[in-house]
């Protein structure tokens, strides 16, 4: 049980029942996100003002760890500008493909995450949330941006 | 779901359950509870051994040498064709085509039966109980001929409407393409009246049925149906091999699907000149291995008391129903009069795919999400189901561990 128990950890799963930032912003610039595996799907919104995240915030529907995932992404990329949200992806994606349990960068909150790496399964559900950031910071497609 | 006491009292689950090695495994340090035999089934020891055997003292291109293991190969693969034709109460060997699955089986009758067919403005009925592979390949053709695509839709229980069914017939509707059993739901179709009705509207008919083929006896002339296309690996058989049953006046009339070694008589740059029927469809050396596999698990099932197991699996379904439906904040989807081996829910507060993960902890395989049947969650208005699918071979005491599972699930997400 104990890899469970690091996978849910409490905060994740206190992010889950009250997800961060879970609401519109109008007029922000919308990606949509989709995972055909699991159905999740998510929007989500960022407000970049003068290359700088003013606000970023998220609505639908999906598991723990891509409602957890979500949540902590928009707290932890206000204020960024869009390169270091970039960059910030690949620590995040490093931090939870790793295949040794060694320290990555230190993420922060956002190292509740860790633990997805002993469920293979679950990395998409992770890294969803993070995808769709990335396509709505470089702002170059339209279409739906799918973990498939 | 009748539980026939009488019948049941033939079929030993035990028995069985030693016919599989892979139950005997353990998974995270805990004993194997397999519970998803909808997404595939496991393969008994007599499987195993046969496509061992034919690699080991058979194998060889069949058709095409005159050498002792050629013939044994041959004989082999013929074999498992003459056994495919007596498990679906074939008229004769002609009308079956060993295919790579049910989805290569549709594949092959959409693109040479409806491609050679279909007219724009002509009808393909489908039902929204399908399978994605018995909807994209019927949406190919469409686009390729110019053919609509009409629905039947499903009630509240996940039954097809049957008025609408027949309102929705009508001289332009072509081919009807329906599943025998839903994968997602486990609702079992009422095919045989389906198949009169759009007879009587002209239409041709293929039916899915590698959900019912492990569960249930098929009769491919009772049900009268010009196509039946199934998955060895869903009936306890190989991967990477089907069968596809078609009426033998269609498959004569049908162009070919895919061209190569084996489906011609001669070839010159000038003309070729097809093998005739099945092999006209057969095209390019075949996973011989898998056929063989498919033989050894039909002669399986013809081993088993199939009432009896059927009667076996009901109860364990209907056990399964009353004790997840037991646990606060439990769905059921799809609660059909008629179904077999599929239990669907949801669990209020953990999104199955959380669900799957603390349940595989606890060594329960379920598959977990929209089954490749997404229409039937957008109709539920459900992202996802946590699906328990059954084989022969399981127990009460599986849907026990399941069950505990689900119990862990809810301490930790309710
Ligand atoms: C009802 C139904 N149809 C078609 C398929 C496709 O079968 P296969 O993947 O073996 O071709 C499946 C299984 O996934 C199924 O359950």
């Amino acid at each position: 049980m104990s890899e469970l128990t690091d996978l849910y950890q409490e905060v994740i799963l206190d992010h889950n029942r009250r997800p961060h930032n879970f609401r519109v912003i109008e007029g922000a610039t919308t990606q949509e996100g989709y995972n055909p595996l699991c159905g999740d799907r998510l929007t989500l919104y960022v407000a970049i003002d003068g290359g700088v995240i003013k606000d970023v915030a998220f609505q639908g529907s999906g598991c723990a760890i891509s409602k957890a995932s979500a949540s902590l992404m928009t707290d932890a990329l206000k204020g960024k500008t869009a390169a270091e949200a970039r960059a910030l992806f690949d620590q995040f994606h490093a931090m939870i493909t790793s295949d040794h349990a060694g320290p990555t960068a230190d993420l922060g909150k956002l190292s509740v995450l860790a633990g997805v790496r002993e469920f293979p399964a679950r990395i998409k559900c992770a890294s969803l949330a993070w995808h769709t950031m990335k396509a709505a910071v470089a702002h170059d497609s339209d279409a739906p941006v799918s973990t498939e | 779901m009748t539980t026939l006491a009488s019948s049941a009292a033939t079929f030993n689950v035990d028995k069985v359950r030693a016919d599989f090695p892979i139950l005997t495994e353990r998974v995270h340090g805990k004993p194997l509870v397999y519970l998803d035999s909808a997404n595939t089934s496991q393969k008994p020891e007599s499987v195993l051994k046969a496509m061992d055997d034919y690699y080991r003292h058979a194998n060889a291109n069949i058709h095409r040498a005159t050498h002792l293991l050629s013939e044994r190969a041959t004989a082999l693969y013929e074999g498992s064709r003459a056994k495919a034709a007596a498990f679906l109460n074939a008229p004769d060997m002609r009308t079956i085509v060993l295919t790579k699955g049910t989805t290569d089986g549709i594949n092959l009758v959409a693109q040479s039966y409806g491609r050679s067919t279909l007219k724009p403005g002509d009808e393909i009925l489908l039902t929204w109980l399908e399978h994605h592979s018995n909807i994209v390949p019927w949406q190919l053709v469409a686009a390729q001929t110019g053919a609509v695509i009409k629905v039947v839709p499903i009630n509240d229980a996940g039954e097809l409407e049957q008025d609408q069914l027949s309102a929705l017939l009508s001289e332009r509707t072509k081919i009807m393409a329906v599943g025998h059993v839903s994968n997602a739901l486990g609702t079992i179709n009422p095919i045989k009246e389906m198949i009169a009705k759009a007879h009587a509207a002209g239409a041709v008919v293929l039916v899915d049925g590698a959900q019912a083929a492990p569960h249930l006896v098929i009769d491919v002339q009772a049900l009268d149906c010009d196509f039946y296309v199934l998955s060895s690996h869903k009936m306890f058989g190989s991967t990477g091999t089907g069968v596809l049953y078609g009426r033998a006046s269609l498959l004569e009339a049908m162009p070919p699907y895919q061209g190569g070694g084996d489906m011609i008589a001669s070839v010159t740059f000038e003309q070729t000149l097809y093998n005739q029927v099945p092999y006209k469809f057969e095209a390019g050396t075949p996973n011989m291995a898998g056929v063989v596999g498919l033989g050894a698990a039909i002669d399986y099932l013809a081993g088993i008391d199939r009432d009896a197991a059927l009667a076996h699996e009901d109860a364990v379904l209907e056990y399964a129903t009353a004790q997840v439906r037991e646990i606060p904040g439990t769905r059921i989807i799809g609660e059909a009069r008629h179904k077999t081996g599929v239990l669907s829910f949801m669990l209020e507060g953990a999104h199955p795919h959380d669900a799957g993960t603390i349940l595989d902890r606890q060594g329960v395989a379920v598959r977990t999400g929209q089954h490749c049947a997404q229409p039937v969650m957008d109709r539920f208005c459900i992202p996802a189901t946590i699906r328990a699918s059954l084989g022969i071979y399981n127990t009460r005491e599986d849907i026990d561990a399941l069950v505990r599972g689900l119990h862990k699930v809810r301490e930790l997400f309710t």
